[in-house]
C-alpha cells in the first residue's frame, strides 16, 4: 500500500511555564492511503497535540517541535507556511471536538462549507461551488441542504453542526481527514451516526482518517489499526482486534476494562 | 422586519416618556412664566389675562397634550425672550451641531478601526505598547481641555486656523467644514482612544476562539482569518460602543462649541437656561433625545446586520 503520511520522532514541548513540559515524545505514525487509524488515550496523553501538529495548527509561540511530518515530499513541521497552507483544507482536513464553537457564528453555513474550495480551487465558479456544497451537505446527511445553506450555526443542533464541519472538511476531497474526538460533545445516538458517516466517506471517497478518541469501543467500530498513547508516549500500537484480544500493556488493559459492558 | 418594527415602536414609546418627563419637569419648577415675562411691570390683572391667553390655567395633562401634539407637528412654542417661534430659532443651529457631531464620529471611526486592528495584529509589539500608553493619556483628557490645547497649539502657535473665526455653512460650506475639523478632533480623540482599546481587546479575544482555528485549518492566511472571520465578530461590541459614543458626541459638542466659539445649539441652550426660556430648553432637550433615539435605532439595525443571532434570542 501507498504511504501518504509519515510522522517520525515527533516531539512537542511547551515553554509557557518555568520548566519545559514535554507533551508529545517520539510519536511515529505511518498512514496508508484510504486507511483508518485510531489514536486512543486519556486527556493529556498528547493525542490531540499530535493531531494539531499534523494539521499544521500548533500555535507558533511558546513551544518547540522536532521530528518530521512528511507529506507529499514536504516536512510539514519545517516547510514554508505557503506550502503548508496549500495542503490545509485541500489535502489535509480536520474536524474538532466542539461543533458548537468551531463554526463562525456570524457567517452562513454555505459560505463556511465552501471555504476550502474558495481558497484552493479558484477555478470553480460560484454556482458550481454552491452545487458542490449542497451535494456534500446532502452526502453527510443534512436534511434540506438548500435551506441549511442559508442558515447560521446557531440555528442548528450540535449533531447537525458536526455534520456541517464534516461537509466543510470533505468538500475539497482531502487525502487525510483528522477527526479529533468528533463525537465527544454529542449524545450517543448521534455519536453512532457520525461514526457511520465517517466510515461511509472513507469507503466512498477513499479518504484516510486519523480518528482520535478516548473511547476504545468507538475506535474498535471504525479503525483497523490503533495507537495507544499515555502521557505523551506511544505505549502500544497494532491491529485493533489483536489489541483487544491480547493487550500487551497494563494501560491498554485498563482502557479496555473502562469500556462499559452490557450484561445480558 | 419584525425586529425593526419592534425597535421603532419602543423608540416612539421612549420618546413619549421623555417628552412627559421634560414637560412635567419644567411645569413643576417654581416660577411663573408670565411673571417672568413682565418682571417688575407685572400687575395681577395682566398676569391673569396672560395666564388665560397662554392656557396656563388648564389642567397639567391638557397642557401636556396640547404641547406634545403641536410639538410633533413642528410647532415648539414661542420663545419668552425673543418672541419668535422656537422651531425657527433652533432650525438654523441644528445643522451646525449635527455636522460637528457627525464629523467627530467619522474621525473617531477613521482613527480607531485601522489602529485597533493594527495593534491587535501586532499584539505586544512596540507600537502596541506606545499606542496603549498614548491611549491611556488621551482617554483621561476631557474634550474641553484638549480643545483649549488644540486652540492654543494650532490657533495661536501654528496659526493654521483662526480661533473664533467661525464661518456659517450658508456663507462658505468649505470654510465651515474646515473650521469644524479641530473641534471635531477634540471631541473625537478620547472616544477614538476608547474605541481603539476596545477593538484591540475584541479582536484578540475573537482570534483565540475555536472558529479561527477552523479557519486556519482550511488554509486561510492570517490576514484572511482576520478580515474574513474575526473582524465581523470583533465589531459587535465596538458598534455598541460607537453608537453610545455618537449619542454622547451630540451632547459633548455643547461644551466644545463654547470653547471654539461655534454658534451651534449650545449657545441658545445656555442662554435660555439662564433666562428660564423654557420653551427653548424643552425643544432642545427633546431634539437631543430624538437624535439619541434615532442613533440607537440605527445601531440596532446595524447590529442586526452584523449578528444573525439577535432575532432568535428575543
Amino acid at each position: 500500500m501507498e504511504v501518504i503520511l509519515d510522522v517520525t520522532d515527533l516531539h512537542i514541548e511547551f515553554h509557557d511555564h518555568d520548566k519545559p513540559e514535554t507533551v508529545v515524545e517520539d510519536f511515529d505514525l505511518m498512514l496508508e492511503k484510504g486507511e483508518i487509524v485510531g489514536i486512543v488515550g486519556e486527556s493529556g496523553s498528547g493525542k490531540s497535540m499530535s493531531a494539531l501538529a499534523i494539521a499544521g495548527l500548533l500555535k507558533r509561540h511558546a513551544l518547540t517541535k522536532n521530528g518530521r511530518i512528511m507529506f507529499d515530499g514536504h516536512d510539514l513541521l519545517t516547510c514554508d507556511r505557503k506550502i503548508l497552507r496549500s495542503y490545509q483544507g485541500d489535502e489535509i482536513s480536520i474536524i474538532f471536538q466542539e461543533p458548537m464553537t468551531s463554526l463562525n457564528p456570524v457567517k452562513k453555513i454555505g459560505w463556511q462549507v465552501e471555504e476550502s474550495l474558495r481558497i484552493h480551487h479558484k477555478e470553480i465558479d460560484k454556482a458550481t461551488r454552491k452545487k458542490k456544497a449542497i451535494e456534500m451537505m446532502d452526502a453527510v446527511g443534512l436534511r434540506e441542504p438548500e435551506k441549511v445553506y442559508d442558515m447560521y450555526p446557531h440555528e442548528l443542533s450540535g449533531g447537525m453542526r458536526q455534520r456541517v464541519m464534516i461537509a466543510a472538511a470533505m468538500i475539497a476531497e482531502p487525502r487525510i481527514l483528522i477527526a479529533d474526538e468528533p463525537t465527544t460533545a454529542l449524545d450517543v445516538t448521534i455519536q453512532a451516526q457520525i461514526v457511520d458517516l465517517l466510515r461511509k466517506l472513507n469507503r466512498e471517497k477513499g479518504t484516510a482518517i486519523i480518528f482520535i478518541s478516548h473511547d476504545l469501543s468507538l475506535i474498535r467500530q471504525l479503525c483497523q489499526r490503533v495507537i495507544v498513547m499515555q502521557s505523551g508516549n506511544i505505549v502500544e500500537t497494532g491491529n485493533v482486534e489483536e489489541i483487544f484480544r491480547a493487550p500487551k500493556m497494563s494501560y491498554t488493559r485498563k482502557l479496555i476494562a473502562a469500556i462499559p459492558q452490557i450484561d445480558l | 422586519m419584525r425586529y425593526i418594527l419592534k425597535k421603532v415602536l419602543s423608540m416612539v414609546l421612549t420618546l413619549f416618556v421623555v417628552s412627559l418627563c421634560v414637560f412635567l419637569a419644567f411645569s413643576l419648577i417654581p416660577g411663573d412664566p408670565v411673571t417672568r415675562m413682565f418682571g417688575t411691570e407685572a400687575t395681577p390683572e395682566l398676569i391673569a389675562q396672560y395666564r388665560e391667553k397662554m392656557g396656563l390655567n388648564d389642567p397639567l395633562l391638557v397642557r401636556y397634550f396640547r404641547w406634545f401634539t403641536s410639538f410633533i407637528q413642528g410647532d415648539m412654542g414661542t420663545s419668552y425672550d425673543y418672541k419668535i417661534p422656537v422651531a425657527g430659532m433652533i432650525a438654523e443651529k441644528i445643522p451646525i451641531t449635527l455636522t460637528l457631531a457627525i464629523m467627530s464620529f467619522v474621525i473617531m471611526v477613521l482613527i480607531s478601526i485601522p489602529l485597533g486592528i493594527y495593534i491587535a495584529k501586532h499584539e505586544n509589539g512596540i507600537m502596541d505598547h506606545i499606542i496603549s500608553i498614548l491611549n491611556q493619556i488621551i482617554m483621561s483628557i476631557p474634550p474641553f481641555f484638549s480643545g483649549i490645547l488644540i486652540t492654543f497649539f494650532f490657533g495661536v502657535i501654528l496659526r493654521v486656523f483662526k480661533p473664533g473665526g467661525f464661518v456659517s455653512y450658508t456663507k462658505d460650506f468649505g470654510a465651515f467644514i474646515k473650521y469644524l475639523i479641530l473641534p471635531a478632533v477634540a471631541i473625537a480623540l478620547p472616544k477614538a482612544a476608547m474605541a481603539t482599546k476596545l477593538l484591540r481587546g475584541s479582536v484578540i479575544e475573537e482570534a483565540g476562539k475555536d472558529y479561527t482555528r477552523t479557519a486556519y485549518s482550511r488554509g486561510n492566511t492570517t490576514n484572511a482569518v482576520l478580515y474574513l472571520h474575526v473582524l465581523k465578530n470583533a465589531m459587535i461590541p465596538v458598534v455598541t460602543f460607537m453608537g453610545m459614543a455618537l449619542a454622547d458626541m451630540v451632547a459633548g459638542s455643547i461644551v466644545i462649541e463654547q470653547v471654539f466659539g461655534i454658534p451651534g445649539i449650545s449657545r441658545i441652550l445656555l442662554t435660555s437656561i439662564n433666562n428660564r426660556d423654557y420653551p427653548v430648553v424643552e425643544a432642545i432637550i427633546m431634539g437631543i433625545a430624538i437624535m439619541v433615539l434615532v442613533i440607537n435605532l440605527l445601531v440596532d439595525i446595524i447590529y442586526r446586520i452584523i449578528d444573525p443571532r439577535i432575532e432568535v434570542e428575543e
